[in-house]
């Protein structure tokens, strides 16, 4: 890392751009625009990547459409293949048999179990246990693993039972193919049930551990948790029929900054009517926004933090104490409001994707052999609504009376939360973004922020560790006042 | 295997074959010789049971005393021939030919429905292409999916022909021809009509099963699940020949 000062630091309107931001999934940059007084006037999250599917699906036949929406992710293909299938068994206008609707649940507990385990061990891990000050060599996963080499092996061994299960489920850890519209194209083998069986256990435990050690550092980010993302926002999620936290099926809740229900028991097909798309010309990624309130006043969160705050209650025994203790991190009743605190979140999920994942295995009709329905298309347009790792995912399609497509709309899961982190980023950045010097634990500050997110934005590559950084400090007249440069 | 019965008064070749000494019918072709010996020799259009075209020029073999490469589905065996299947040369033809055709059009191979039980991909996988050296096209072709039963996908069709031949010489129908030429040409049905308006069409499936790749796939099938059956063609081949 080189620190360079230029002359005529004179203080007038600013830019501060951080770009790429690192250890996220995906491409984006940070600008930050400061007034003249060196506070921060503006902050704006640019997704810089373009990628198209919504076009170029048009013309595929609908049944290409899970494999072909799944390459929009390498981190969670699960949950566009589940999100895309149940757009699909829309369009045959099918109820798929029940033994396939769990085992679709089972993969995409164990894709919420692997992904979790990456964002929280391998992304996030480092900030949390070497501290943002460190030197940025040793802020990763390696680094973890030489402060804390037990816990570094632990959250590989998590994410690596997720993806086994899937594997054993699919044939494939990454973009595996076995979901289908209608249902699964294969049964459950009973000596892969057993295996998975023999896993689970072992993840608990580590899930346990790591969760009872988390609890015990979260007074130590008080200060991150009054400054990451505590601006009042509603909260979107799918709850069971029950109100219980749910994952891929169920009824889309609506709760606001103080916890009071907004909408209820909505089903994913009317989706259109409570939300919208708007556009900005500084980012690729598209801001969804609560319709009746309108851009951009109708902001709300999804993923982790708000399904949590959606749930009345897990529905397994440890998941249902450490919802509970969740709800504690607020010092008031209503919901929990620092995006701090999706770490936590997702510690509390990853737990309950090991107990349901364990119930659904126990099921005594999960060996059923009758795991598809088989139909031609038979409504031209089709909504398929899961809880994605990182949030809401909705796919939603239109064909011709050939079977193929027409129009595409997909709001990702990191899309609804659009508004969210260009406010959370404007508001960690009053509070450590000194407009007249530049430091890496400030900028490492801004970026930990966004990992809290767990952002997927290529949802294709995945930024690692260590990447080229540049900060730079321009006036009104675009002279660089100061240079901050992280080599590669 | 050879369309028309031999007459009773077919002579017999020798000849070699990669340093192997074999006898075969005179009305044999390499290609057919290769098969029966199990010398492998990559091929796209030829097919046992229908007539030869020579499209697709992936079988091409060395034969001394020729100075340019021969296709084997078109070349008779003669005696004293030597052939040479397999050569540093042509490896790079083959190659460069399958490259070609994943360059052309849009084959996907990830989304789609013959992953996995594809020709097109066992012969890149033959072939070692790991990567196309050459541009993609990137033109959009049509999807043609109105028949009830099936669909033709031109992004996936390498142009072999199997499809006119089966129904033409099996079939009897002659619903498929093709039109235009170059990268323009497409297999169509009767005169350029969509497929599920085709008259002559009797949805006996055979050019689904012959199609070497996901060009033509039977509705309702998912990625990877389209499994082609060609085992009838040989069989109904030599029942129509000895008629």
């Amino acid at each position: 890392m080189t620190l360079c000062t230029l002359p005529g630091t004179a203080t007038m309107s600013r830019t501060i751009s951080i770009d790429p931001v690192t250890r996220i999934e995906g491409h984006a940059r940070i600008s930050l625009q400061l007034a003249d007084s060196g506070e921060v006037e503006d902050a704006k999250f640019h997704l810089t990547q373009f990628r198209g599917f919504e076009k170029f699906c048009e013309g595929r036949p609908y049944r290409e459409m899970p494999a072909l929406t799944a390459r929009t992710c390498g981190i969670c293909p699960v949950s566009h293949l589940l999100a895309s299938n149940k757009a699909c068994d829309d369009l045959l206008a099918v109820s798929i048999p029940p033994t396939a609707e769990k085992l679709r649940r089972i993969m995409n507990l164990a894709q919420l179990l692997q992904s979790h385990a990456l964002s929280f061990f391998h992304l996030s891990s480092p900030d949390l246990l070497l501290g943002w000050d460190s030197d940025p060599a040793q802020r990763n996963i390696f680094g973890v693993m030489a402060q804390n080499p037990e816990l570094a092996k632990q959250g590989i061994k998590l994410r690596q039972i997720g993806q086994t299960i899937i594997e054993m489920l699919g044939g494939k850890k990454i973009h595996p193919t076995w979901v289908v519209p209608g249902g699964v194209n294969e049964p459950l083998d009973s000596s892969k049930r057993e295996a998975m069986l023999e896993m689970l256990p072992n993840a608990l435990t580590i899930a346990k551990d790591t969760y009872a050690l988390f609890k015990t550092m979260v007074p130590r980010f008080k200060d991150e948790a009054e400054h990451f993302g505590t601006m009042p926002t509603m909260f979107l999620s799918l709850v069971s029929p029950k109100g219980q936290l749910e994952h891929y099926d169920g009824f889309l809740r609506l709760k606001d900054a103080e916890g009071r229900i907004v909408e209820d028991m909505v089903p994913p097909s009317d989706y259109p009517r409570i939300i919208g798309e708007a556009v900005e010309d500084f980012s690729y990624m598209k801001f969804p926004y609560y319709k009746p309130m309108g851009y951009p006043n109708g902001i709300y969160r999804v993923g982790p933090l708000a399904r949590l705050n959606n749930a009345d209650s897990c529905g397994t025994p440890f998941a249902d104490v450490a919802l509970a203790e969740f709800h504690m991190l607020q010092e008031d009743s209503g919901p929990v409001r620092s995006s701090f605190h999706y770490h936590y979140a997702r510690l509390v999920e990853i737990i309950f994707a090991i107990e349901m994942m364990q119930r659904l295995l126990k099921d005594q009709g999960i060996l059923d052999t009758r795991v598809r329905a088989r139909a031609r298309g038979n409504r031209n347009e089709g909504i398929g609504v899961a809880e994605a790792p990182r949030g809401t995912l909705m796919h939603h399609y239109r064909i011709d009376d050939a079977g193929l497509i027409s129009w595409v709309d997909l709001i990702i899961a990191t899309g609804h939360n659009n508004l969210a982190m260009n406010q959370s980023i404007k508001q960690v950045a009053d509070a450590y973004v000194d407009g007249n010097k530049l430091s890496e634990g400030m900028l490492n500050r801004v970026e930990a922020m966004i990992r809290c997110y767990d952002p997927c934005l290529s949802c294709a590559s995945h930024a690692f560790g260590q990447m080229p950084l540049s900060i730079e400090l321009k006036d009104a007249a675009g002279n660089t006042l100061d240079r901050l440069v992280r080599d590669a | 295997m050879p369309i028309n019965a031999p007459p009773p008064s077919v002579r017999v070749v020798t000849l070699r074959i990669d340093g192997l000494d074999l006898s075969a019918r005179e009305d044999e072709t390499i290609i057919e010789v290769c098969r029966e010996n199990k010398i492998p020799i990559p091929s796209l259009c030829w097919m046992d049971g229908l007539s030869v075209v020579g499209a697709c020029r992936l079988c091409m073999v060395e034969v001394t005393g020729q100075n340019r490469l021969l296709a084997a589905c078109a070349t008779r065996v003669a005696e004293g021939m030597e052939v040479t299947t397999d050569s540093e040369k042509l490896r790079r033809y083959r190659r460069t030919l399958v490259e070609l055709l994943f360059a052309e059009r849009n084959h996907v191979c990830s989304v789609c429905v013959s992953n996995g039980h594809c020709e097109l991909q066992w012969l890149a996988e033959a072939c070692g292409v790991d990567h196309v050296r050459m541009p993609y096209r990137n033109a959009g072709y049509g999807v043609d999916s109105s028949h009830e039963m099936f669909r033709v996908d031109h992004n996936r069709c390498v142009l072999c022909t199997r499809c006119v031949r089966v129904c033409d010489e099996i079939e009897g129908a002659h619903t498929w021809d093709l039109m235009g030429r170059g990268s323009d040409c497409q297999v169509i049905t009767d005169l350029a009509r969509p497929w599920g308006e085709s008259d002559t069409c009797t949805s006996c499936g055979k050019c689904v099963q012959v199609c070497p790749t996901g060009a033509l796939v039977k509705q309702g099938t998912s990625v990877g699940e389209m499994v082609k059956d060609q085992h009838f063609l040989p069989i109904l081949a030599r029942r129509r020949s000895t008629r």
